[in-house]
């Protein structure tokens, strides 16, 4: 796992100065602390800051083939490396190494782009192949792993995060108001956009060649529903999904390091754990994120579960304190606007397991999207089957079933539960019914945006651009495949993967594995019937079924509980507003900066100054506001981009 | 009253920014002011700034969805007390 970045002449040989690739990889340090190396040449220059997993001595990067005309730079991981390397050895190709970067050199030798469809795992990368002049990169099938680009003057420029890009020093760092506007409507941008005007994330599933001078994309791998699901019995499905976990598990656990596991005292990070503990012989060290605030903590579930395994486990307690003093570290990560401040806990949990001399965990992520446990799936059936009806009395009362765990949630009425669910319950055929609400309560914070922040970003609308996205025959798919598609295409790499995973795991060194995300895993999991996946409103019914007996009753029977961190109050701690968010969130500061109207922001602060009862929509708004400032002020105004590594090996 | 109202929710829920677009007999919910937690910083309001208490079984939208019923739930309140 690494940081990875890049510079190629897009018309003709032009000198790449090893200087601005030394700022590029300086800023991607974190990522990869262990060695540095760059391969340049009159074209090309491949860089690659190492985190040493696999083949430790071996696997120095940037790497080539035999006769040196493909040169490659990986960040990431091929679990099926192993068998990969079996077959080429099988059809004569040489290895030099046991690194599972050099398969995808010789896979790609074979089936050029078509290499991706033999690669089980979370990467992203640049091949320069000398002999077609072809520079070519891909991302992952899931968006695990990151890369971005931009062009200026003839060159292309690529990184694992825009802050590499920035470091070259020829991309003007401006702020995209067509992508705070996405954020404020979704939470996430929809790739390729990102928060920085002309700089683009590469999609997932997605890889790009560069030949003379014309850059094209390519869509490799959907997720796939399918219209009507697949004929399988239920005690069948329970099996073979066992069997794809155990499996994905394994692939998982393959590393010259130890791994450990995230435990956060939910059914998913369990199951992981449990599959660690029952199918493989790895020693276990378990982690945890504990809130002094109890409204937000799990630590007996953790506990319960890491001591029913056997794990040793660790902790790092989090205070209102902490997420405010670490916020800002945490946006220089995230490198957008984030409405909520649960990226920050994780940062502290991935600096606990470097602190523990951990480079590797294993997590729960994507449970929630691939097995339908979100509440916004459940949400959606409700609302589905009250559409149906809307004069019934008694359906809304089933939204009561949803958000046991909100004392906010629970304590409201029925009319004001129905009137918050109800928004577009007139119209099921929208392709975004599920998301409507949800979407539309976020929206309400751009009454903040600046007049022209507004004019910016008007144009077309963060709905018609994820509408792209949707693949043919969206409409025709059963609502639970609807909702499982948007947030697996939208949040999932868009936030869940990044905002909380990767840039919050890397910002400390630590790689994230995630089993529920082996791509066989998702396959097999949109095929099955929705009423596997949610019985009634049971959510992830059937790994339930399939784990129960790995795991305690009481995890198992848990209601389901989101990960949220305390939000605005973290700012205000004791009655007073953090210094610098005193002085980001001042009249002179948003005027300068001219995203948000200085005089609502400032209602805002004093209700939080105020303290007492404040809903979802306000502390979404003061985490995005203070986030988009924090991201000016550290990207556009005080970007530090000074080469802070040595020893940099020139490949070649 | 309805001024003080009027102010609460142009201050707490729309940040001063579409005053002129508020009639005093506009759903919150309709127009979205209020969000589904954001009832019980209205309730907190109306108690502390009016002094009455309001019951669970008062937090309808007949009573508390737009300035007129506020006005009108707070005045009979009011008279009660």
């Amino acid at each position: 796992m690494c940081g990875i970045a890049g510079i190629f002449n897009l018309h003709e040989d032009r000198e790449i100065s090893a200087g601005t690739m030394a700022r590029m990889l300086s800023v991607l340090k974190h990522r990869g602390p262990d060695e540095f190396g760059m391969y340049r040449d009159g074209r090309a220059a491949l860089g690659h800051a190492r985190l040493s997993i696999i083949d430790l001595s071996g696997g120095s990067q940037p790497m080539c083939n035999e006769d040196k005309t493909v040169w490659i730079t990986f960040n990431g991981e091929i679990f099926n490396f192993i068998e990969l390397r079996e077959e080429l050895i099988g059809r004569g190709h040489r290895f030099r190494t046991h690194s599972d970067t050099e398969v995808i050199i010789h896979l790609y030798e074979d089936h050029g782009p078509g290499c991706l469809d033999y690669l089980n795992g979370q990467f992203a990368f640049a091949i320069w192949d000398k002999k077609s002049r072809e520079l070519f990169l891909a991302r992952d099938r899931m968006g695990i792993r990151p890369l971005f680009y931009a062009m200026n003057a003839g060159r292309f420029y690529f990184a694992s995060e825009i802050k590499g890009i920035f470091a070259a020093g020829e991309i003007k760092r401006e702020i995209d108001p067509a992508g705070i506007d996405e954020i404020f409507t979704m939470w996430c941008n929809v790739a390729p956009r990102t928060a920085f005007k002309d700089v683009y994330e590469l999609p997932p599933a997605c890889y790009l060649t560069i030949k003379n001078g014309v850059v094209s994309r390519t869509q490799y791998w959907d997720l796939v529903f399918p219209e009507k699901p697949e004929e399988i019995g239920f005690e069948d499905a329970v099996e073979e999904l066992k069997r794809l976990l155990v499996d994905s598990a394994r692939l998982r656990l393959r590393a010259d390091v130890p791994v450990g596991a995230y435990l956060s005292g939910g059914l998913d990070s369990s199951v992981t754990t449990a599959l660690i503990r029952n199918f493989s012989n790895s020693p276990l060290k378990t982690f945890s994120v504990a809130f002094e605030d109890k409204d937000y903590d799990e630590s007996s579930y953790q506990n319960e579960m890491a001591k029913a395994l056997g794990t040793e486990h660790h902790e790092v307690r989090c205070s209102y304190s902490d997420i405010s003093r670490n916020f800002p570290d945490v946006i220089w990560h995230t490198e957008k606007p984030v409405l909520r401040t649960a990226p920050v806990p994780l940062y502290l949990l991935s600096r606990l397991v470097r602190d523990s001399n951990f480079k590797v965990v294993l997590t729960g992520e994507g449970a929630d999207e691939v097995l339908g446990g979100y509440d916004i799936f459940k949400e959606t059936k409700i609302r589905q089957f009250w559409a149906r009806f809307p004069e019934s009395q008694t359906r809304p009362l089933l939204l009561k079933r949803l958000y046991p765990y909100l004392p906010a949630f629970q304590g409201q009425s029925k009319a004001y539960m129905e009137a918050f669910f109800n928004g577009g319950l007139s119209d099921t055929r929208d392709a975004f019914f599920s998301h409507r609400p949800r979407w539309q309560t976020t929206s309400k914070n751009k009454l903040f945006f600046s007049d022209a922040l507004k004019e910016a970003a008007n144009g077309s609308t963060p709905e018609d651009a994820f509408r792209m996205c949707l693949t043919p025959g969206f409409e025709n798919l059963p609502p639970l495949s609807k909702a499982q598609y948007i947030e697996s295409k939208n949040l999932l790499p868009g936030y869940i993967l990044s905002s909380q995973g990767d840039r919050v795991s890397m910002a400390n060194s630590i790689e994230g594995r995630f089993p529920f995300l082996d791509y066989r895993v998702v396959e097999f999991c949109a095929k099955l019937p929705p009423h596997y996946k949610i019985k009634g409103l049971n959510e992830k019914y059937i790994l339930k079924k399939c784990m129960s007996r790995y795991l305690p009753e009481r995890i198992v029977k848990r209601s389901k509980q989101p990960y949220l961190a305390p939000d605005g109050k973290s700012f205000f701690n004791d009655g007073k507003p953090a210094d610098y968010v005193e002085e980001l969130l001042s009249e002179s500061c948003l005027g300068e900066y001219g995203y948000f109207k200085p005089g609502p922001v400032r209602l805002l602060f004093n209700k939080f100054l105020k303290g007492g009862a404040i809903g979802f929509k306000d502390n979404m708004a003061l985490v995005g506001i203070l986030s988009t400032q924090l991201l000016h002020y550290r990207f556009i105004k005080n970007f530090n981009c000074d080469v802070t590594i040595k020893d940099i090996k020139v490949a070649g | 009253m309805k001024e003080k109202i009027r102010e609460f929710i142009t201050k707490n829920f729309l940040f001063g920014a579409s005053d002129s677009d508020l009639n005093d007999s506009d759903s919150f919910l309709d127009k979205g002011i209020i969000d589904s937690t954001g009832m019980l910083e209205l309730v907190a309001f109306i108690e502390e700034d009016f002094g009455v208490k309001v019951q669970d079984e008062e937090l309808v939208p007949e009573n508390l969805d737009s300035i007129d019923r506020l006005a009108d739930f707070i005045s009979r309140k009011k008279v009660l007390a």
